[in-house]
C-alpha cells in the first residue's frame, strides 16, 4: 500500500548577508572599518542556506528564496553563491553601499518583515549572528515583529509529516533543549546544525539563469530611522604577552587595578 | 554609460578597451571562488598523507568528480559545466596552491582527455564518453614508451588490423599518469609503421578490456600521489569505431593536444609557485630572528619581490597563451614559452620557499619540502623544457632567417 505523502508547497526563506571574508584580517583607518575587501556570506548563513536545501532535497520544502539587503556588488558576492547552493530564486533589497553599512539591526528585521507580506514564507531560516557586528538580534527581532514562533541557535530541525509545525534542537548553556514550533517560524542556524556544502560547477553556471527580483530599499516605505549612534570605532589593542603571578592575591590585585575587570 | 567595473567602460553591451590579463568574468571568479574553498577545506588536510601513501584518495577523486571540477568545458548536454578553456586553467591553479598532484589529475582529464573527445570523436563517441569523463571516470592519455618520449612519434606499440574493422593492439606505454585510477584509455598506436608517424592512431580502450593491464606504479620524487604507471596491452582487441578521428591522424591529435595541455601545466605550476610562496611568505613575517621579523631583513625583501614578480610574469603569459587559445588564435609559441618560463619559475621559487622558511623548510612536517620536490617535474613532462626551447628558437628562426 502506497503511503499518501502531502505534496509540499512549504517555502522556505533564506536571510543571507554580506561580510568581509573571515579569511581576511580586518583593519581600522580615520575611524572606520577598511570595506573595500573582499567580501563573501556570513558563515552562519551558509549553514542557513544548507539546512533549506536539505529540506528541499527530501521534498519537504519546495521552494527556496535566498535575500540579501545591499549595494549591486551582494549580488555576485551572496545571491549567486545562495542560488548555486540551492535557492530556486533571490530577493536583492539594493541600497547603496554605505547605506547598508548603517542599517541596524531592527530595520533589517522591519525589512523582512515587510518582505514577509509578499513572501509568505514558513520558515526563515537565518544564522544565528553575522560575523561583522556578531549582534544575534535579527531573527529575533523579526519573530516579534511577525508574532509568529521563534527557534534560535539550532543544532537539528525537523518537520512534522503535516508540515504544520516543526521540531527543533537548540544549543543552550546546560545543554540541549528541543522544541516543537507551529509555523510559520524565524529559526537561526548554529554551528553544529550541519556542514555546508560547495556549489558545484554545473550549480555555479545554472545559478546564472535563476531569478532576481531587485527592488530598491527607499521605496519599500520601511521606517529607516537610527536609534543608535556609533560613537567610535577602533582597532582592539595589540594583543600582550601575559605574565605570571606569585599568588592569588596578586591575582586579584591585576585584576582589580591594572586590568581594571573587576 | 554604466558605472566603471573592473577597468572596463561600458556603452550598451559593447567593451570600449581591452580588460587586463588578470581580469576574469563573473564564472571564472565565482569557479575560482569554489575551488579555492574546495582546496582548502577538503585537500589541503589530506596532501601530505596522500603524498606519503604515494595513493590519491578515492574520496578525493569522488569529490573532484562532485565539484564538476571533471568535465569543466564539457558541454551542460553532457553532464559538464560549460565554461571555457579558461575555466580548467583557473581550476588548475588553484588547486596546484594546495596540491600539485590533486592539479595534474584535473588537468589531464579537462585538457587532454576530455580535449580529445571535444575536438576529434564523433557525435556517438561525444555522447558516449564525455558524460561518464564527467561524472565518475577518470581518463589516462597514453603516448609515452620506454622508448619513445620526446620523439614521441617513434613510438612502438601498434595495432594490427585483422580486417572486418578488427584491430588487435601490442606494446607497453609507460609513464601515464592517472592510469591507476583511470577507467578509460586514450591509447596511441601504429596502424601501419611502413608509413612512420602517420601511422598513429588514437584508440578508446576500457579499463575492462582484458587486454589492457596497469602494471607498475613508479615511486616518484614529486607529484606522488598522482599515479603514474606502466600501461601494458597484449593481444588488446578493439575495433575501428573506437578510433577518436580518423586512423593515421593520431599524430595530429597528440601534437595539438599536447600544446594546449602545455598551457594546463604552465598554470599548474604558477599554482605551485603561488602556494609555496603563500606558506613561505607568511612564516617569514612571523619568524623573528635578532628581534626582527626574518621578512623585513633586505636581503629576504629582495628575494620576496623577484619571486613575486617572477610568478606574476608566469601568470600572465600562462593566461595570455590560454586567451588566445580560447580565441582560436595561433598559440604554440605561447604555450610553449609559458610552460618553459612557468616551470623554471616553481622550480626556482620553490627552492626559495624552503630556504626562506629555513630548518622549518627541509622537513615533512611543513608544505615546503613538497613544493619542491613537485616542482622538478614542471621541466620534464608533457614536453621537456629543452624541447620547448627548440620549439621556441624554431619559431623565431622561421621569422627571422
Amino acid at each position: 500500500m502506497m503511503r499518501r505523502t502531502i505534496a509540499s508547497n512549504m517555502r522556505a526563506v533564506v536571510g543571507v548577508k554580506q561580510c568581509i571574508d573571515y579569511n581576511i584580517k580586518v583593519k581600522v583607518k580615520d575611524g572606520k572599518v577598511v570595506k573595500d575587501v573582499k567580501h563573501s556570506m556570513n558563515p552562519f548563513d551558509e549553514i542557513a542556506m544548507e539546512a533549506a536545501v536539505q529540506l528541499k532535497e527530501k521534498g519537504i520544502v519546495k521552494e527556496i528564496i535566498a535575500v540579501t539587503i545591499g549595494p549591486k556588488k551582494a549580488e555576485a558576492d551572496v545571491l549567486r553563491p545562495a542560488m548555486a547552493t540551492g535557492a530556486d530564486k533571490s530577493v536583492h533589497v539594493l541600497c547603496e553601499a554605505d547605506e547598508a553599512d548603517k542599517l541596524e539591526t531592527l530595520q533589517v528585521a522591519k525589512i523582512f518583515a515587510k518582505l514577509h507580506e509578499e513572501l509568505k514564507g514558513d520558515i526563515y531560516f537565518m544564522g544565528k549572528q553575522a560575523i561583522d557586528d556578531d549582534q544575534s538580534h535579527v531573527p529575533q527581532m523579526l519573530t516579534a515583529l511577525l508574532g509568529c514562533s521563534q527557534g534560535t541557535f539550532l543544532s537539528d530541525i525537523t518537520v512534522s509529516d503535516d508540515k504544520t509545525s516543526i521540531e527543533i534542537s537548540r544549543e543552550v548553556d546546560d545543554g540541549h533543549e528541543t522544541l516543537k514550533l507551529k509555523l510559520p517560524a524565524v529559526v537561526s542556524c548554529d554551528l553544529r546544525l550541519n556542514t555546508p556544502r560547495f556549489p558545484t560547477l554545473p550549480n555555479i553556471m545554472k545559478a546564472k539563469k535563476k531569478p532576481v527580483d531587485t527592488k530598491k530599499l527607499a521605496d519599500m516605505g520601511v521606517d529607516l530611522a537610527s536609534r543608535i549612534q556609533v560613537l567610535e570605532v577602533s582597532q582592539p589593542e595589540e594583543r600582550k604577552g601575559g605574565g605570571r603571578v606569585a599568588d592569588v592575591d596578586e591575582l586579584i590585585n591585576k585584576l582589580k587595578n591594572e586590568v581594571k575587570a573587576i | 554609460m554604466q558605472p566603471l567595473v573592473r577597468g572596463l567602460t561600458r556603452v550598451g553591451k559593447r567593451c570600449f578597451s581591452c580588460p587586463a590579463l588578470t581580469s576574469l568574468n563573473e564564472d571564472e571568479l565565482a569557479l575560482k571562488e569554489m575551488v579555492a574553498n574546495f582546496a582548502r577545506a577538503e585537500i589541503a588536510p589530506r596532501v601530505m598523507a596522500m603524498d606519503e601513501a604515494q595513493k590519491m584518495d578515492d574520496e578525493i577523486i569522488r569529490k573532484c568528480f562532485e565539484q564538476g571540477l571533471m568535465g569543466i568545458e564539457t558541454s551542460a548536454e553532457y553532464g559538464g559545466a560549460d565554461l571555457g578553456f579558461f575555466g580548467s586553467i583557473i581550476a588548475i591553479e588553484e588547486l596546484a596552491k594546495v596540491d600539485p598532484s590533486v592539479s595534474v589529475m584535473v588537468d589531464v582529464q579537462n585538457t587532454l582527455v576530455n580535449n580529445a573527445f571535444f575536438r576529434y570523436a564523433n557525435k556517438d563517441m561525444q555522447a558516449k564518453y564525455l558524460p561518464m569523463l564527467a561524472t565518475d571516470t577518470l581518463g589516462s592519455f597514453c603516448l609515452s614508451e620506454a622508448g619513445s618520449g620526446s620523439d614521441a612519434f617513434a613510438l612502438k606499440t601498434r595495432a594490427e588490423s585483422m580486417g572486418g574493422g578488427k584491430y588487435v593492439i601490442n606494446g607497453s606505454k609507460m609513464w601515464i599518469t592517472n592510469s591507476g585510477e583511470a577507467g578509460l584509455f586514450l591509447v596511441m598506436a601504429n596502424v601501419d609503421p611502413s608509413k612512420g608517424y602517420k601511422g598513429i592512431t588514437c584508440f578508446v580502450v576500457s579499463k575492462d578490456n582484458p587486454g589492457l593491464k596497469v602494471g607498475k606504479k613508479e615511486n616518484k620524487l614529486g607529484i606522488r600521489s598522482s599515479s603514474t604507471c606502466e600501461v601494458l596491452l597484449q593481444d588488446c582487441e578493439v575495433h575501428e569505431t573506437d578510433v577518436v578521428g580518423e586512423v593515421g591522424k593520431g599524430y595530429k591529435i597528440a601534437i595539438e593536444l599536447l600544446n594546449e595541455g602545455r598551457v594546463g601545466i604552465g598554470s599548474q605550476m604558477v599554482g605551485l609557485a603561488q602556494g609555496a610562496f603563500d606558506v613561505a611568505v607568511k612564516y617569514a613575517y612571523e619568524r623573528k630572528q635578532f628581534g626582527v621579523a626574518i621578512g623585513t631583513n633586505q636581503g629576504m625583501q629582495h628575494q620576496i619581490a623577484q619571486a613575486a614578480t617572477n610568478i606574476q610574469a608566469a601568470r600572465l603569459m600562462v593566461y595570455n597563451a590560454a586567451r588566445k587559445k580560447a580565441n582560436n588564435e595561433d598559440f604554440i609559441q605561447d604555450a610553449a614559452m609559458a610552460k618553459l618560463f612557468a616551470s623554471q619559475v616553481a622550480g626556482d621559487v620553490a627552492s626559495k620557499a624552503v630556504e626562506w622558511m629555513g630548518g622549518v623548510g627541509f622537513v615533512k612536517d611543513y608544505p615546503a619540502e613538497k613544493f619542491y620536490r613537485d616542482a622538478k617535474i614542471g621541466a620534464i613532462y608533457e614536453g621537456t623544457s629543452n624541447i620547448q626551447l627548440t620549439t621556441i628558437a624554431k619559431m623565431i628562426q622561421a621569422q627571422y632567417a
